[in-house]
């Protein structure tokens, strides 16, 4: 038998290998006709940079987004032309941009210096593109740099943005071992590659021990440019916040029954001191807790619901007007506020329970009323003058406080967003009796002044009011541009009682929202103006859509992560049974793998599982066997490859063609597995190849 | 398998002797030889003065069959090639006088300058090895190989082959410009090279049936047909080609596989043996999705390469 095999080894050598060569080198050719192996990459990386970097561009100063815009448009065009990199140039470039964003940040630290560098260098590298270790590198500054992202949006556009961008840099990766394969194929495998990681990003996801704010501590500048109310109050404050229609907070009532327009006042700060010009807020430490919680009676409804709070970085958490029950990480302050322990900092869920109406409390303490009379200086000596010739002519303060409101509504006030300046002294008296145009802040600071003037103990409170349900899903949104500001007066025996001066000049604004609100010419955000229903309903459907995404991937906090840990019972959890079951399921899914793939090698035959033996060791010298290959042209493109280790890869191939394709000749499997040992065994003389 | 050895010398002769008539072809011969060991019909296709008829004259005389040859024209009519019967006044009967069809080898040049209904006359011959003429059947000699040439069809004054026709040519094969070395060899010794007319056949008809019944006993394990079952429903699943391969076209593959493998000198065939013919049957039996066109080479050795061997 062995003259036989040396006979069709020497026939085969003699007779067929050239043109045979010459065929499989037709059949194995590289798709493309450019010269260098990694040429033909350069589009990808390209892709790969431009996929990784393009969304930072949005927030980047604009001057390094053209920089890098250039400099990368500059290297396209180089590789088009097939020219090389000028030397130095790089060089060049990385130290003025460098500059330039130190320059920009006045630091090369922190978050926003940090990410511009990482767009700055991974632009540059493109000019730095010898070896395969040098794409390799920025493949990866670009899994890092895709990373950071979620500094600055947490959307589902960029998860899916991400997500894509995570497929093309695998399938880059894959074209760069050597997957030659067509554009959807290649996509395809990366895609399937991420459905191999899906399991074990979901059982990461659902437990890894997950703590309270960052682990690590984000940069100080992390949470700026955050928009919510703000710790003090004076006029053009909420400017900025009725012109955005950014969501401010969502709530979910239970049993979806929702109370009237007009009670939907979300209670935030409580501004008692004044100095003429600007409101504050006492800080909560100078405030206490309240003495008593507020009671609630019998017959009142008590509405349930579930607030989902965007990240405002204040500590408030904006109930419905008047709470009765709040999470038990928050409390109440004597004025009613409900604060958490830590600035919200990350979208965060609470359950309240709410009563509305208007009475809060009857007990109030003489310190508390003292501090809501006094007035700053002898500013306003008009609104003065006109809060004493009301007190002469009424003598109840109900009488007096409704007479007031009486004055907002005969007297022409206007209410716009856009009113006249008013001078920093006696802008109370401007407004009362000159401009008489504002919104709810200075209706809510002017009538509070006057009741102050006239001896009746008064605060500003600030939040939000109104809140459009979505049909979709059900959700009540309440948006910036729904900050408000009213006024709260206490009558003796009563209590504090709510005023919303801005009611009486502008009911439609309580009723209906601020759209219906303004004069025509006054302009709001889009979002919020919104006259045509279909833009309407598709901004519904995208903010049904945003919701769960916020609630079940953002919002999966804590709290979450525990309730849905005692659901598969692991009840009261801490991290070391947390990462003991993570171990023990991420095990399990890897020893399924390794099941299904140990079967697959079960079901081979003897000779297959010799022959792949054969072929895993050629691969370890960089010959790797193409799936479609036939064992003969394989062994030959091997000894064209290596021709030390021809004879032993034919040898070898030769008895996997007559074990597995032949009459059946079972002696030869000891044979095939004889070749794999002495290949093991062969010296290795040639280092891998690129493919 | 000692008999399939014996035979090697006999097939590398013939091999040898084409490549010093057509220089530098020996790919190409061998696919022609394939299709002719697998009893099937072959069509080449290419430009004008590049070796078609060359070739096909070549092959039949170094098999040692009796050729014939039609020069095809678009005034062509079925008798011409089938023959006639003409009226005998000796015997006061008509005679049969058979045409060129009646032949072993028969060379059929330029077959698509011949309008589709006498292109047509050759239909049941290739298939059915008889022709039918005034009501009688005729059997045609045996072995009976046609040999077809073609322009390719962008050629002024063409009529392309139905898809009827063109599937029951086994091959179609294109040979292509010689490379540089054997042109300069053609064209150093243009004027003295061997003429196939020239050729001692020492092949006998017996060698060739005795050939062509070890070509069939080329043994083929379930492993290969797998693969060929798995490439034949490739074709036709394949969102590039308008369809997929017929069974007799699977059934081709399968048996010039084993023409190719006997060739090369091996009793089983492997799946290099399916790959190295696959483009020459499958390319003029697919279309494309997207153009229309017959596939090229190149989508078919596409195909073959996202295929893993079974």
């Amino acid at each position: 038998m062995l003259e036989e095999f040396a006979r069709l080894e020497k026939r085969l050598h003699v007779d067929s290998r050239d043109w045979k060569a010459a065929l499989l080198r037709f059949l194995a050719r590289p798709s493309s006709r450019s010269a260098g192996p990694l040429d033909d990459e350069f589009p990808w990386i390209f892709a790969v940079i431009a996929a990784t970097a393009a969304p930072h561009v949005s927030h980047l100063p604009l001057w390094l987004s053209l920089f890098c815009g250039i400099v990368l448009a500059g290297r396209v065009l180089l590789w088009k032309i097939k020219r090389p990199v000028p030397r130095g140039l790089p060089t060049l470039f990385a130290l003025l941009g460098t500059a330039g964003i130190a320059l920009e940040y006045r630091s090369l630290f922190g978050r926003d210096p940090g990410v511009a560098l990482l767009f700055l260098f991974i632009t540059l590298k493109s000019a730095e593109m010898r070896s395969r270790r040098d794409v390799i590198f920025i493949i990866m500054l670009g899994f890092f740099l895709l990373l950071t992202h979620y500094f600055y949006s947490q959307s589902i556009f960029t998860g899916i943005w991400l997500l894509l961008s995570i497929l093309l840099l695998t399938a880059t990766l894959l074209r760069l071992h050597g997957e030659k394969r067509s554009l959807r194929q290649t996509f395809g495998y990366a895609g399937e590659l991420f459905a191999h990681a899906f399991p074990l990003m979901l059982i990461l996801f659902l437990l890894f021990p997950r703590v309270q704010g960052p682990l690590w501590g984000l940069p100080r500048d992390a949470h700026a440019g955050l928009s919510g109310l703000s710790e003090t109050l004076s006029p053009g404050s909420l400017d900025d916040l009725i012109q955005s229609g950014d969501i401010a907070f969502r709530v979910k009532f239970d049993g979806d029954e929702i109370p009237a327009k007009s009670d939907l006042y979300w209670r935030g700060p409580v501004f008692t001191d004044y100095d003429g010009l600007t409101w504050r807020a006492r800080p909560f430490y100078l405030r206490g807790r309240a003495e008593t919680t507020p009671t609630v009676d019998p017959e009142q409804r008590v509405y349930r619901y579930t607030t989902t709070l965007e990240p405002h970085n204040l500590r408030w958490i904006l109930p419905l007007d008047m709470p009765v029950s709040a999470p038990a990480n928050s409390f109440l302050t004597s004025t009613f506020e409900t604060i958490v322990r830590s600035r919200v900092g990350m979208r965060t869920q609470y359950r309240f329970g709410s009563v509305v109406g208007n009475t809060i409390k009857v007990e109030e303490s003489p310190p508390m009323l003292h501090e809501a009379l006094l007035l700053p200086g002898n500013a306003n000596p008009r609104t003065r003058a006109f809060a004493a010739r009301l007190k002469e002519r009424f003598d109840s303060p109900e009488r007096l406080s409704s007479a007031a409101l009486v004055h907002f509504r005969e007297e022409e006030f206007v209410y716009t967003l856009q009113p006249p300046l008013l001078p920093e002294q006696n802008s109370i008296d401007e407004f009362l009796f000159e401009t008489r145009s504002g919104f709810c802040e200075h209706y809510a600071s002017a009538y509070v002044f006057l009741m102050r003037a006239a001896g009746i103990p008064a605060r500003v409170v600030a939040g939000y009011q109104g809140g459009e349900v979505n049909p979709i899903d059900g959700y009540l949104m309440v948006r910036q541009s729904d900050a408000h500001a009213w006024a709260e007066i206490w009558l003796e025996g009563k209590g504090w009682r709510r005023i919303d001066p801005t009611a009486y000049i502008a009911p439609s604004r309580i009723e209906v929202g601020i759209r219906a609100a303004l004069p025509a010419t006054d302009l709001l955000p889009a979002l919020v103006r919104l006259d045509s229903d279909w833009i309407r309903n598709l901004r519904n459907r995208w903010e049904a859509a945003n919701n769960p995404w916020n609630q079940w991937i953002l919002g999966y906090n804590p709290e979450l992560q525990r309730e849905v840990l005692s659901r598969i019972g692991l009840n009261d959890p801490n991290w070391r049974s947390m990462l003991t079951s993570l171990g023990v399921l991420c095990g399990g899914v890897l020893a399924l793998v390794a099941v299904w793939t140990f079967r697959r090698r079960q079901s081979e035959s003897p000779e297959e599982r010799a022959w792949r033996r054969f072929c895993d060791k050629l691969a370890r010298r960089g010959i790797r066997r193409f799936a479609w290959e036939g064992p003969i042209a394989f062994a030959e493109r091997a000894e064209d490859a290596q021709p030390e280790i021809g004879a032993l890869a034919r040898e070898a191939a030769l008895c996997y063609a007559r074990l597995h394709y032949g009459v059946g000749e079972p002696a030869l499997l000891e044979r095939l597995k004889n070749c794999s040992a002495r290949m093991a065994r062969h010296p290795k003389t040639v280092n891998e190849g690129f493919a | 398998m000692s008999s399939l050895s014996e035979k090697f010398p006999v097939i590398h002769d013939i091999i040898a002797e084409a490549n010093k008539i057509i220089l530098g072809k020996d790919a190409q011969i061998r696919l022609a030889l394939a299709c002719l060991l697998a009893r099937g019909h072959l069509l080449i296709e290419d430009l004008p003065g590049i070796g078609k008829t060359t070739l096909a004259h070549t092959l039949a005389r170094l098999l040692g069959l009796r050729f014939s040859r039609i020069q095809f024209t678009s005034d062509m009519l079925p008798a011409d090639i089938i023959g006639i019967s003409i009226f005998e006044r000796e015997s006061g009967d008509f005679r049969f006088l058979p045409g060129a069809l009646f032949t072993q080898v028969l060379l059929a040049d330029e077959i698509n300058r011949a309008t589709p209904k006498t292109q047509s006359a050759l239909l049941e011959a290739m298939e059915e090895k008889q022709v039918t003429v005034e009501g009688r059947t005729r059997p045609l000699p045996d072995p009976f190989f046609v040999i077809a040439t073609q322009n390719p069809s962008t050629q002024i004054g063409t009529f392309p082959l139905p898809e009827s026709q063109l599937d029951r040519f086994l091959m179609r094969i294109e040979i292509g410009y010689p490379d540089r070395e054997a042109e300069r060899t053609l064209l150093e010794n243009g004027g003295r090279r061997a003429h196939p007319d020239e050729i001692n056949a020492d092949f006998t008809l017996r060698q060739l049936e005795e050939i062509q019944r070890s070509v069939s006993k080329v043994h083929v394990a379930p492993a290969l047909l797998d693969y060929v079952q798995n490439l034949v429903d490739l074709t036709r699943n394949h969102t590039s080609f308008m369809y997929g391969l017929s069974p007799r076209a699977a059934l081709g593959l399968l048996a010039v596989a084993r023409a190719w493998a006997f060739i090369e000198g091996r009793e089983m065939a492997l799946p290099e043996d399916v790959q190295a013919v696959f483009p020459s049957i499958a390319a003029h039996r697919l279309r494309l999705t997207n153009s229309g066109e017959y596939a090229g080479h190149d989508d078919i050795n596409a195909l073959i390469r996202s295929l893993p061997v079974v």
